[in-house]
């Protein structure tokens, strides 16, 4: 046991890339604060898109969607950051992390956000036309609320995923955390530094998951 | 009997509608001047609820004309618009919005097609409420309500449209016995204070107490228009007979 601590949790070993590690958090942080809203609207709109229910556009929105989740975000980011270059289009590497996971996660949004438009009962979008709203507004302020709080969870689900996949930098050489405590963890030879990120990782994501779950409760009395 | 000009509210001149090959409403004319009421009843299928979502254009229709408040009804979403803001319709299903509050329930709309004044329009909800007796719960979401409670809400959202026709879609059908009275009771409130209303609905106390006249319809047809009394004492049609036999049990 003490040398699985030695090794995995060694307290020295942290508290020496734990400054490395901050700085690394800095740039997971400053990443996912960027792509995470990006791509929640990005979703958003594509599922709206789906509602105005042209044939054609569904069509060519499935294709997108299909294309986007299917190609592995990895993937996704080599060709923004080392293809892209030959066309004559250069990003910059936090450019093209960000547009990556936006890419990618904008078709699971749009994936949820539809399913969430579709959990609200047709006679909600009646009741509003009835009144003499117009339906974009009908369908932006009163079914996208609904909708949301009905998905809340798988929303919060995929942005922890999202919020992790920001790791995926490190292939770009940004130095966010996941990337720091790899490089510090070859340098001490010691696997510590992982967990330390780890542990960070958790004590970052946890409270977005219980302010999540406040919410899905608060909001209960107001659903069906 | 020609009317005055400004004093039909709604003109349906030959209207016809097919669901595919379905012929729901089948030529049918009805003019409704201001301050009537008008029940509007017969077996289920017979096309009552399609005729009266087609006055505000949730229902469109492939012949004839229908005029309501002054708009004459086509596909233009501006027009159907105009015509919605002029009526108010209460669901079966009530069909408040869940995620807002019962004041917010009726300032949505006021708000979303550009209300000036909201203070006014918020003391003008209130006042409805007053009316419909649940000012009490004004900052309670529908789901913590009865669905009598939520069905007079319902009614209030839609007059704090100032419409000037409200329509009923079978308002008391999905309510538990001891709840429809309360809602009947706001409902002949408001015919009483002159509004003009068209109610598909089959309760004959309300259409005894408040309506002018009772419109019978079946397989798509008004059969037989009367006022409440001779309709249901005295009805001349043998399908308007067996009809009120069913009903009568």
């Amino acid at each position: 046991m003490s040398s699985f601590l030695q090794n995995f949790a060694n307290l020295d070993t942290f508290v020496a890339v734990l400054p490395l590690l901050l700085q690394g958090l800095f740039i997971t942080v400053g990443l996912a604060l960027v792509a995470l809203p990006l791509a929640l609207l990005c979703g958003l709109l594509i599922a709206l898109l789906f509602e105005v229910g042209s044939r054609p556009l569904t069509a060519g929105l499935f294709v997108l969607i299909d294309t986007f989740r299917s190609i592995p975000v990895l993937v996704l980011l080599m060709i923004i950051f080392y293809a892209l270059p030959f066309l004559g289009v250069v990003v910059p590497a936090f450019g093209a992390v960000v547009a990556a996971l936006v890419i990618n996660n904008a078709g699971y949004y749009g994936e949820i956000f539809r399913a969430g438009l579709g959990s609200v009962p047709r006679h909600q979008h009646e009741a509003g036309l009835a009144l003499g709203i117009s339906r974009p507004r009908v369908l932006l302020f009163i079914i996208v609320p609904q909708a949301v709080r009905n998905v809340i969870a798988p929303l919060a689900s995929n942005s922890l995923e999202l919020a992790k996949a920001t790791s995926i930098a490190s292939l770009v050489t940004l130095p966010e955390m996941l990337r720091v405590a790899q490089v510090a963890q070859a340098n001490v030879y010691n696997p510590t530094p992982l967990v330390g990120a780890a542990l960070i990782y958790f004590i970052v994501l946890w409270p977005f998951s219980r302010l999540v779950a406040r919410y899905e409760r608060r909001t209960l009395r107001a659903r069906y | 009997m020609p009317r005055l000009p400004g004093e039909t509210m709604i003109s349906i001149d030959k209207l016809n509608k097919w669901f595919g090959d379905f012929h729901v409403l089948k030529d049918i004319d009805l003019d409704v001047a201001q301050g009537q009421r008008i029940v509007l009843c017969g077996p289920s299928g017979s096309g009552k609820s399609t005729l009266i979502r087609c006055l505000n254009g949730l229902e469109t229709f492939e012949k004839g004309r229908v005029n309501v408040v002054g708009v004459e009804l086509t596909r233009a979403s501006a027009t159907i618009r105009q015509a919605r803001q002029q009526v108010g319709m209460v669901f079966q299903s009530f069909n408040l919005f869940p995620h807002l509050s019962v004041i917010n329930n009726l300032l949505i709309a006021p708000r979303l097609t550009g209300s000036r004044n909201m203070g006014e329009v918020r003391d003008y909800a209130m006042h409805l409420l007053e009316r419909v007796r649940i000012a009490d719960q004004a900052g309670k979401y529908p789901s913590e309500l009865s669905g009598g409670q939520q069905q007079r809400v319902a009614i209030a959202r839609a007059l704090c449209m100032r419409p000037r026709v409200m329509l009923f879609d079978e308002p008391t059908s999905a309510l538990d016995p001891e709840m429809i009275k309360e809602v009947l009771d706001v409902m002949v409130d408001l015919g009483r204070d002159g509004m003009t209303m068209i109610a598909v609905t089959h309760e004959m106390g309300f259409a005894r107490t408040i309506a002018d006249s009772v419109v019978f319809m079946d397989a798509g047809r008004i059969v037989e228009t009367a006022p409440p009394a001779s309709f249901f004492d005295n009805p001349q049609s043998e399908r308007a007979q067996r009809f009120l036999k069913t009903i009568l049990h």
